[in-house]
């Protein structure tokens, strides 16, 4: 019946982790009208993690890592067809090819993809690759199994510093390079950046920091050969991976209206896309990667987050409140969790550290490389990371949640020596100065920014 | 059968890898791996670990069918 919430079209653009799990709660909370998954891939839903460690490890096949279902979705799986536009008005996705997709309710999850090389014919040369598809990741492993002499990783992000990693386990030679002053700064900072280059270089990578890579090198054959660096120096690789951060999909959004931008789509604490005159809209519902909210806990700064956790977690508030009256539906409020294994330890973080001004090492050390590190911004605590310290995280997300005063009070019970260091600044740079994009943007202003204006007024 | 962990739930209890040691794996302390497709002769094993998991970690289920309505 019309206007009945639990009947008519959805459309789901994205066939991803947010998209599955989209479709599920969907049909858990009783949709039944007809719904399409549309993936520009030829693949269902995979999962990523696996791919910059088991596949690139050789120990899982990259066909291996289809998501499963909770449930049957009973959806019509559009594979391999790609989102051109979209025409709110009439209501319908323009495909690539010229059919239209009608819909009562659509959700954007087209998430990010790879950031390209800015030089296109230097980008063509064989060996040069990045790693965000399942596709991506299969060429990558077969070019670590084909034994390169060097294997070069520009960015030292997460994404850079565990392909690394797995290059390392593997006894391949591995050369980072990254603009920033050292790998994972800008996600963590600058005490946290200090471990991971001495991990690194333990682990025998040649961290090369604060140099950019000026060109990529081929042979006649258009085989890449080397690059050269800004400071002068020439790295000989076999194979180039380039892991600069993400860019968001939005650009068949272009005419659509809506506010999409570089940052994503921006939409309410329900999911609920905006026009880009800041007008909510009703029917068109945003989640996972290409999302850009507002967050409570970090003064409803506009996120966007490139998080697992955080696609699962959207995903399903967006589906209840596609089938859910106004008074029925629910914010996203999830406090942002990320991880990452690489060079032999776990790494976890709660909350956003970038939005931060200092940081304390609460737990542990720097130096025996198992710690928690609790970040504060104006004295309160807004973010925590932990190396192989995770069964922390808990104790820390009720502190953020609870906006408790920074740095945190002494008291732990397990013998840990608490407060080891005193707070310093979390020297969070200007994501403009680093190779690698960072997985969690605040997109308001830049930290940065906000820190110059504090210490100017103090 | 296809399985995921969630891994910012996994708290490395290792009750996983005590009962399916061919599917998972703790090569450090704290740092999960897994096979995302399960063997048949372990799906048994891995049913035992999810029900076992302290935190409800793992996910099991068919993976997306191409075509499948």
């Amino acid at each position: 019946m019309p206007g009945d919430l639990r009947d008519g079209r959805i459309v789901i653009v994205g066939a991803s982790l947010a998209g599955l799990r989209a479709a599920e709660t969907l049909r858990d909370e009783g949709f039944t009208g007809s719904l399409t998954v549309l993936g520009e891939e030829p693949w269902p839903p995979y999962d990523r993690p696996p791919l910059t460690k088991q596949v690139l490890l050789g120990t899982a096949a990259p066909e291996s890592t289809g998501l499963p279902m909770r449930r049957d979705v009973d959806a019509d799986w559009r594979l391999g067809v790609r989102a051109d536009g979209l025409d709110p008005i009439g209501k319908r996705v323009l495909l690539a090819g010229g059919e239209a997709l009608p819909y009562d309710r659509l959700l954007i999850a087209t998430g990010t993809r790879a950031r390209p090389w800015p030089h296109p014919e230097q980008a063509a040369l064989d060996g040069v690759l990045a790693v965000r598809t399942r596709d991506d990741a299969a060429h990558l492993a077969d070019r670590l199994a084909a034994g390169p002499r060097r294997v070069l990783v520009i960015g030292g992000g997460f994404t850079g510093s565990e392909i690394a990693s797995a290059c390392r386990e593997r006894d391949i030679e591995v050369t980072v390079a990254e603009r920033g002053p050292g790998p994972l700064v800008g996600a963590l900072g600058g005490t946290l950046a200090k471990l991971a280059a001495g991990l690194q270089r333990a682990h025998g990578v040649d961290l090369r920091c604060g140099v950019t890579v000026t060109a990529l090198r081929g042979d006649d054959k258009g085989r890449f050969t080397g690059a050269d660096l800004s400071d002068g120096s020439r790295i000989d690789a076999d194979v180039c991976v380039i892991a600069l951060g993400a860019v968001r999909n939005v650009e068949w959004l272009a005419d659509s209206g809506l506010a999409a931008g570089p940052h994503g789509v921006a939409c309410d604490a329900g999911c609920r896309a905006f026009t880009r005159y800041g007008i909510v809209t009703d029917d068109v519902f945003v989640a996972g990667d290409v999302s850009r909210f507002p967050h409570p806990l970090f003064d409803y700064q506009m996120l966007s987050l490139e998080h697992w956790g955080n696609a699962v977690a959207q995903a399903e508030v967006a589906a209840h409140n596609m089938v859910s009256p106004g008074p029925l539906r629910r914010p996203h409020l999830g406090v942002p969790v990320f991880w990452s294994n690489h060079f032999g330890i776990s790494i976890k973080s709660v909350g956003v550290p970038t939005f931060s001004d200092q940081v304390v090492v609460a737990q542990g050390s720097v130096a025996e490389r198992r710690l928690a590190a609790v970040y504060g911004y104006q004295g309160r605590v807004t973010a925590a990371v932990t190396v192989d310290m995770g069964k922390w995280l808990e104790h820390y997300q009720r502190l953020i949640e609870t906006a408790a005063p920074f740095p945190p009070a002494p008291g732990a019970a397990d013998g840990h020596p608490l407060i080891s260091e005193l707070p310093v600044p979390s020297d969070v740079p200007d994501p403009a100065g680093l190779s690698h994009g960072p997985t969690v943007a605040l997109t308001g202003h830049l930290p940065d920014r906000r820190l110059t204006v504090r210490h100017s007024g103090t | 059968m296809q399985i995921v962990v969630d891994l910012t739930r996994c708290q490395a209890y290792a009750q996983c890898v005590f009962l399916a040691p061919e599917v998972f794996r703790l090569p450090r302390e704290e740092s999960l791996l897994y096979r995302p497709d399960v063997p048949e002769d372990q799906m048994e094993r891995v049913r035992q670990a999810a029900a076992a998991c302290p935190v409800q970690a793992i996910l099991m289920g068919e993976a997306v069918s191409p075509g499948a309505r």
